[in-house]
C-alpha cells in the first residue's frame, strides 16, 4: 500500500477535527440517532452481500467453458471421448440444468443451506466438509497477525509523525516504505529458506507435526502455534509498513490542526495532546482502511499458506484453482468474500461508536 | 483560486488562473517533475526506476545468455560464468533476471495506466453527477472496493486458464481501478464547489468540457499519484499470480523464475541466489515507485512536503 492509497477514505467529509459541543445541540436523540446509524449500515451489508453472492454466480457463466468442457479436455487427451462418457461425466459434476433463472434460484438455495456439493479433487468429501476442516486454521492466523500489526504500525505511526524529522520518523517510514513493497510469497520464501532449511529453527510445512491429530490438547495447541510462527512473521513483516505509512501521513495533517496548536497554547502534556488529540482523531480514518486492506491481508495469507503448505483456506484455494475443482473455488471465493463484508460491516459500526457525527 | 467573478456576459470562459491564461501543458509537467525531484526519497526513487527501465530496454546487450538459453550446469551455485548461478533447467539465473525486468515493467506501465484512465473516467464524471445515478456507481465501487482482490484475481485468471500476460494485464486492471476512482472522486466532489466552476457553469459549458478541461488539471497529482500506485499494485499482483502458475508460466518473469525455484526444490538445492535475486528486484522496483509517491504527496498535500515544518 502507497502513501496516496493509504491517505484518508475520510476525504469524504472534512478531514476530523475536533466536535463542537454546539453540533450535539440540535441533533436528533443519539439513541434513534445510533439505531438509524446501524439500520443504515445494516441495510447496505445486506444489499453488498446479495451482490458479492450475484457476482459469484456470474462469474463462471461469464466465462467460456464449463466445467464439464475442462474436465472432458483432460480426458480427451488421452484419447477419443465417447457419447456415454461425456453424459456420465456431465452427470457427475452436476451441469447446470433449466434456464438462467432457475439456475439462479437453486444457487441461492445452496448458499442459503451452505450446501456447496461434492469437491470434484477430494472425491467424496463435501465442499462443506473441506472448507469447515481448512477455516479454523486462516482465521486464527490471519485474524491474530492483522490485529498485532494493526496495533503495532499505528502506534508507530503515531510516533514517526509525532518525533518528525528524527531518526524515530525516518527509520520507521523506510523501511515500512521498503517492507510493504515485499512480495507476501517472497517474504515467505525467504523465511522459509532462512529458519526452516538452513537453521532448522522451524517446521518447513504442515499446521502441527506428523504424528499429531487435531484436538483439543494442550499438546497440539504448542505444537500448532510452533508451526504458525514463521507463517505469522511473513504476514507481520509484510503488512506492518503500510499500517505505519497510513497512519504517519493522517497523523501529520491531523498535527496541523487548530485544535492541537489550541492544546499545546494551553499547555497541555505532549504525551497528551499526541495520544488524546491527534493519535484519536487521526485513527479513525485509518480504522476504514483496516477494513479494505484485510482484504490485501487475506489475499496475500493465500500466497503464504501456499509457500508453507499451511492447511488454510487459501492452501485450499491454490489447490481448488489448480485441480479445476469448481465447486470448492466458487464456495471458497464465496467464503472469503462474505469474511471480509462481514468485517467490514464490523468495522463500520465500530467507527459508528468512534466518531459520534457519523450517526448524524 | 478563487477571483471574484466579472459579469458573466463578459467571458466566454471562466479563468482557471487570475492571470486568465492557463499555464500551458509543459509548465505542468516541468512543475511537477521539479517538486518531485526535490524531495529526497522521491529522487532516490526516480533513480532506481531508471536504472531498471535501461536495464530493461538494453536486457538484449547486457544479458551474458538468451533466456531461455539453456544447456548449462543444472542447480549450479554462483560462478565467473554464472554471477547468479543456473535454474534447475540449466538457464543462467542473471540473463533470466535481465529479462524479466521487461515483463514487470511493462505490466506495471500498461495496468497502471489503464486503472488510472478508468479511475479517472468513473472518478470524476462520479464526483460530478448528482442524485440517482451516483448513487449507483457508489456502489459498484464499494462492491470492488470490499471484494478481496487477488482471490478475485486467481478465480478469474483460473476460469481464463492458458491467458498470457494480456489476461493477467485484464484481471490486474479490472479488480484495481477502483481505488484511485474513489480518492479522485473525493476531489471533484470538492473541486466543483469552487467558484470558478461556478463561473463555467454560468458560462454555458457543456458538463463533458468542465469535467474533463476545468476539474481535471487541477487534480494532476493525485492522478500521477493514482498512476505510480497503481503501477506498484500490478507489478505485485503480477507476480503473485506468475507465482501460483496461473500466468503462461512459460514466460520468463520474476514471478515465473520464483515459480519454477519452488517447482524445482530450490529450496533444498540451496539455491539462495535464485530465490533471493528476482524477489528484490520485485521488491526494489516496487519501492521505487513507493518513493517517487512522497513526492507526489508533496504536491497536493504541502505539509507532506521536506523541510516544512507542521
Amino acid at each position: 500500500m502507497t502513501s496516496t492509497q493509504a491517505a484518508p477514505r475520510g476525504v469524504d467529509g472534512a478531514a476530523p477535527t475536533g466536535t463542537s459541543p454546539t453540533d450535539a445541540a440540535h441533533a436528533p436523540s443519539p439513541a434513534l440517532a445510533a439505531v438509524g446509524y446501524v439500520a443504515r449500515k445494516l441495510g447496505l451489508f445486506a444489499l453488498t452481500l446479495w451482490a458479492a453472492v450475484t457476482v459469484n454466480f456470474l462469474l463462471p457463466r461469464l466465462m467460456p467453458g464449463t466445467p464439464a468442457d475442462a474436465a472432458l479436455a483432460k480426458l480427451a487427451q488421452n484419447g477419443p471421448v465417447s457419447e456415454a462418457t461425456k453424459a456420465a461425466i456431465e452427470a457427475q459434476l452436476g451441469v447446470p440444468t433449466g434456464n438462467i433463472v432457475e439456475q439462479y434460484f437453486a444457487y441461492l438455495h445452496q448458499v442459503v443451506t451452505l450446501d456447496f456439493g461434492i469437491s470434484y479433487t477430494f472425491y467424496p468429501q463435501s465442499v462443506g466438509e473441506l472448507v469447515s476442516a481448512a477455516l479454523p486454521y486462516t482465521l486464527v492466523l490471519v485474524g491474530l497477525v492483522t490485529v498485532v500489526a494493526f496495533v503495532l504500525g499505528t502506534l508507530l505511526g503515531v510516533l514517526a509523525a509525532w518525533k518528525r524529522g528524527t531518526w524515530l520518523d525516518s527509520v520507521p517510514t523506510l523501511v515500512g516504505s521498503f517492507l510493504s513493497a515485499f512480495p507476501y510469497f517472497w517474504t515467505a520464501l525467504l523465511l522459509l529458506f532462512f529458519a526452516g532449511y538452513v537453521l532448522r529453527l522451524f517446521p518447513t510445512s504442515g499446521a502441527y507435526g506428523p504424528t499429531a491429530t487435531p484436538n483439543l490438547s494442550f499438546e497440539f495447541f504448542g505444537d500448532a502455534l510452533y508451526h504458525g510462527v514463521l507463517p505469522a512473521l511473513t504476514i507481520l513483516i509484510t503488512s506492518l509498513g503500510g499500517w505505519i505509512l497510513g497512519m504517519r501521513n493522517t497523523m501529520i495533517s491531523t498535527l496541523g490542526d487548530d485544535y492541537v496548536t489550541f492544546a499545546e497554547a494551553n499547555g497541555l502534556k505532549p504525551r497528551t495532546i499526541a495520544l488524546r488529540y491527534a493519535a484519536r482523531n487521526a485513527i479513525l480514518p485509518n480504522l476504514t482502511s483496516f477494513g479494505l486492506a484485510l482484504g490485501g491481508v487475506v489475499g496475500g495469507s493465500i500466497l503464504v499458506e501456499q509457500v508453507f503448505g499451511y492447511p488454510g483456506i487459501g492452501y485450499l484455494l491454490f489447490n481448488a484453482v489448480t485441480n479445476q475443482d469448481y465447486p470448492l473455488m466458487q464456495a471458497l471465493f464465496l467464503m472469503i468474500t462474505v469474511s471480509v463484508l462481514i468485517a467490514n460491516f464490523l468495522v463500520d459500526i465500530l467507527y459508528g461508536v468512534l466518531d459520534p457525527r457519523t450517526r448524524r | 483560486m478563487t477571483t471574484s467573478l466579472p459579469p458573466t456576459t463578459a467571458i466566454l470562459r471562466a479563468p482557471i488562473t487570475p492571470a486568465g491564461e492557463a499555464p500551458s501543458a509543459w509548465k505542468v509537467v516541468a512543475r511537477v517533475a521539479s517538486t518531485v525531484w526535490s524531495n529526497g526519497k522521491a529522487r532516490i526513487g526516480l533513480i532506481m526506476l531508471a536504472v531498471f527501465v535501461l536495464l530493461a530496454i538494453f536486457a538484449p546487450l547486457i544479458a551474458p545468455y538468451g533466456a531461455s538459453e539453456t544447456g548449462f550446469e543444472r542447480s549450479a551455485d554462483p560462478s565467473a560464468a554464472h554471477w547468479l548461478g543456473t535454474t534447475a533447467a540449466g538457464e543462467d539465473v542473471l540473463s533470466q533476471l535481465l529479462y524479466g525486468a521487461q515483463i514487470s515493467i511493462f505490466v506495471g506501465l500498461v495496468a497502471g495506466l489503464l486503472s488510472t484512465v478508468i479511475a479517472v473516467l468513473i472518478g470524476l464524471s462520479w464526483g460530478y453527477v448528482r442524485g440517482f445515478g451516483a448513487d449507483v456507481i457508489n456502489f459498484i465501487v464499494n462492491l470492488f472496493l470490499v471484494i478481496p482482490g487477488l482471490p478475485l484475481m486467481i478465480v478469474i485468471a483460473a476460469y481464463l486458464s492458458g491467458g498470457g500476460i494480456g489476461m493477467i494485464i485484464i484481471v490486474v486492471v479490472v479488480t484495481g481501478w477502483a481505488w484511485g476512482a474513489r480518492v479522485l472522486r473525493s476531489q471533484t466532489q470538492s473541486l466543483r464547489s469552487r467558484d470558478f466552476i461556478t463561473a463555467a457553469v454560468f458560462s454555458g459549458e457543456r458538463p463533458f468540457r468542465i469535467v474533463f478541461r476545468e476539474i481535471l488539471p487541477n487534480m494532476t497529482s493525485l492522478i500521477v499519484g493514482n498512476f505510480f500506485g497503481a503501477a506498484t499494485a500490478a507489478i505485485l499482483a503480477e507476480a503473485g499470480l506468475e507465482f501460483l502458475g496461473l500466468g503462461d508460466s512459460t514466460v520468463v518473469s520474476w514471478g515465473t523464475m520464483l515459480f519454477w525455484a519452488q517447482n524445482s526444490n530450490a529450496l533444498l538445492t540451496g539455491q539462495w541466489a535464485l530465490l533471493f535475486a528476482p524477489g528484490l528486484c520485485i521488491a526494489l522496483l516496487a519501492t521505487s515507485l513507493t518513493l517517487i509517491n512522497f513526492g507526489v504527496d508533496g504536491i497536493s498535500n504541502p505539509r507532506l512536503r521536506e523541510g516544512t515544518k507542521k
